[in-house]
């Protein structure tokens, strides 16, 4: 595991004139480079636990560092300058310009023009933020463009640390998906360590390296990689927290490349009919693929066959060919759709084998 | 003597005659008109910046300087004047302080409601960017805060502007001067011009400033094809 980059240790926060504590005796690990995301239904203390770290909300008792360094030792907007942050409702200041809105750390750092104007342009073009919007002020721009000026805002001094509350929130789920497609394309190139907070547990287990669930009051239920989570709740709160879905949920997280695959039931299309009927009554199944070379052309039902050579039937497509980079969830889906109930997977071009609804499910019970 | 027989024999109701050989004379009581309620406005908001301020950095304060603020509005402002007299004499003084007074309860109202009326968010995201109280306030709040404070402004202008008429009693009154002088003479152009320049002037600062706002505040502008 990597190095630290942000430690809470036995963190409480009370909030003035309440009796019970928004978080409570909270212990928690960031490893540098990694997201962390924190989720878990509203009162759980996840946002006031994001906040202590750039110290929007103080803590109570209870310590935090940052990269080693103790988060009360320097002062506030010191410490915050170093920490990028992205909240819901973006929070773009609506009489400045884009350009300017994403020079704000940069200016407080106190950049010469030059290096702000640099930074700037290599910021629309990280993001993906057309350039002509550079002039146009937060108002003019569309709930996603906003969404990415708010990221690149934040990540505008190259801060190591990045909080991130709610960050897709306000968007509709399209937009969403994409946003977070392209968080995770933007954290396999700039490996900053992310704190997110969300209550939807679809977008921890599609962000997080790690994930925190918390129950009610700030208490840790689990805290470990998505995978692990899902295979191995630790709590009933946990198990419910998840849903029903857990199984399909996991299958997401594991990728084709992992597992075995059966070649299926194909034959080469040189062979003769006796081959692929022992094929079929191997796999209990009345169709066969048809091989030529490594190509698979298709497939035939077993009524096809008659006495005419395999070579000479017209095999029918797969209408769905998955790569070894899809997830067992995308297999499974091809499965319960295809006349043939398998999902045929490729290397590139090369047919790889093929995955059946027992194969998936073997997978599962692993 | 010659003025006052001239004006008052005869029978037309408005004599432009008298208008075009006294422009002299009124450009300078329009200046003056506009100098009184300037300095006014100024001084006022400076003022109102200072309170305002307090207010928002501690809450307590708020309701008394709303309250002291509103007192000064409620007094009459002939009874204020008849009142500063004695004191300050009849200077310029005492027409700014009376001036003075009656922006104050506006202006602290629309810069406090201003700053408050910022999104919650923007807030937050200053803060969490780093941003510091004084650079806070100056580069986000009060920016943000302007449209409201102006808004303010355009309603303690027209108000100082007619109040400024009031001032002619206590000798400084910019075009006051002509309803004044033209009541003590019973003379109608000059009652007519005073009423008449202090409407035009009252219309022409709010113009003014309402250009001043949208050269000030170009992004609450929606010209450009928002999404």
């Amino acid at each position: 595991m990597p190095e630290t980059m942000i430690r809470l240790e036995a963190v409480t926060k009370v909030f003035p004139g309440s009796d019970v504590a928004a978080v409570g005796n909270l212990s928690l690990e960031v490893a540098g480079g990694e997201i962390a995301v924190l989720v878990g239904p509203s009162g759980c203390g996840k946002t006031t636990t994001l906040k202590m770290i750039n110290r929007l909300v103080e803590p109570t008792s209870g310590t935090i560092t940052v990269a080693g360094e103790d988060i009360m030792s320097v002062p506030a907007h010191e410490l915050r300058r170093r920490i990028g942050y992205v909240i819901q409702q973006i929070g773009l200041f609506p009489h400045r310009t884009i350009a300017d809105n994403i020079a704000t750390v940069p200016r407080l750092l106190g950049w010469d023009r030059a290096r702000i104007d640099q930074r700037v342009d290599e910021l629309f073009t990280l993001v993906d933020l057309d350039p002509t919007m550079c002039n146009r002020y937060p108002r003019e721009l569309s709930g996603g463009q906003r969404q990415r000026a708010g990221v690149a805002r934040a990540l505008a001094a190259d801060p190591p640390v990045l909080l991130m509350d709610e960050p897709f929130g306000a968007v509709d789920p399209i937009i969403r998906s994409r946003l977070q497609d392209e968080l995770l394309d933007l954290q396999r190139r700039l490996h900053k360590t992310i704190v997110l907070v969300t209550h939807d547990i679809d977008e921890a287990i599609k962000l997080g390296d790690r994930v925190a669930i918390l129950n009610i009051g700030g208490v840790l239920e689990q805290y470990g990689p998505p995978a692990e989570i899902l295979r191995d709740p630790a709590s009933p709160f946990v198990e419910d927290f998840l849903g029903s879905d857990r199984g399909i949920k996991r299958l997401s997280l594991m990728p084709i490349r992992d597992v075995a695959l059966e070649p299926g039931p194909v034959v080469a299309a040189g062979s003769d009919s006796e081959a692929a009927r022992a094929v079929m009554d191997r796999y209990g199944v009345d169709w066969f693929g048809i091989l030529r070379g490594e190509q698979l052309a298709g497939w035939a039902w077993a009524s096809e066959l008659d006495d005419t050579p395999i070579a000479t039937i017209e095999p029918k497509p797969f209408m769905v060919r998955l790569g070894l980079d899809d997830s067992l969830r995308d297999a499974l889906d091809t499965v319960i759709t295809s006349h043939t109930r398998v999902a045929p997977v490729f290397d590139g071009d090369r047919f790889a084998g093929m995955l059946t609804a027992e194969a998936i499910s073997r997978e599962l019970a692993r | 003597m010659t003025l006052l027989a001239q004006a008052a024999g005869d029978p037309r109701f408005f004599r432009w005659d008298w208008v075009w050989s006294h422009l002299d004379l009124i450009a300078q009581k329009v200046g003056e008109h506009l100098l009184l309620t300037g300095i006014a406005l100024g001084v006022g908001l400076a003022i109102s910046i200072a309170l305002a301020l307090i207010g928002l950095r501690f809450p307590k304060t708020y309701p008394p300087i709303t309250w002291v603020t509103g007192l000064l509005y409620t007094i009459p402002s002939l009874a204020l004047f008849a009142f500063l007299v004695p004191i300050t004499g009849f200077t310029t003084l005492t027409s700014e302080i009376g001036l003075v007074s009656y922006t104050l309860l506006i202006l602290v109202r629309n810069i406090v409601a201003g700053v408050q009326g910022i999104d919650p968010a923007v807030h937050e995201s200053a803060l969490g960017m780093g941003y510091g109280r004084r650079r806070l306030l100056f580069e986000i709040e009060l920016p943000l805060a302007l449209p409201v404070i102006l808004a303010g402004l355009r309603i303690a202008a027209v108000t100082t502007i007619g109040l400024v008429t009031v001032t002619a009693l206590i000798g400084k009154g910019g075009v006051g001067y002509f309803i004044l002088t033209g009541l003590n003479r019973f003379f109608d152009t000059e009652i007519v011009l005073g009423s008449v320049l202090s409407v035009l002037i009252a219309v022409a600062v709010d113009l003014t400033l309402v250009v001043l706002e949208r050269w000030l505040t170009p992004w609450t502008r929606q010209e450009r094809g928002a999404t």
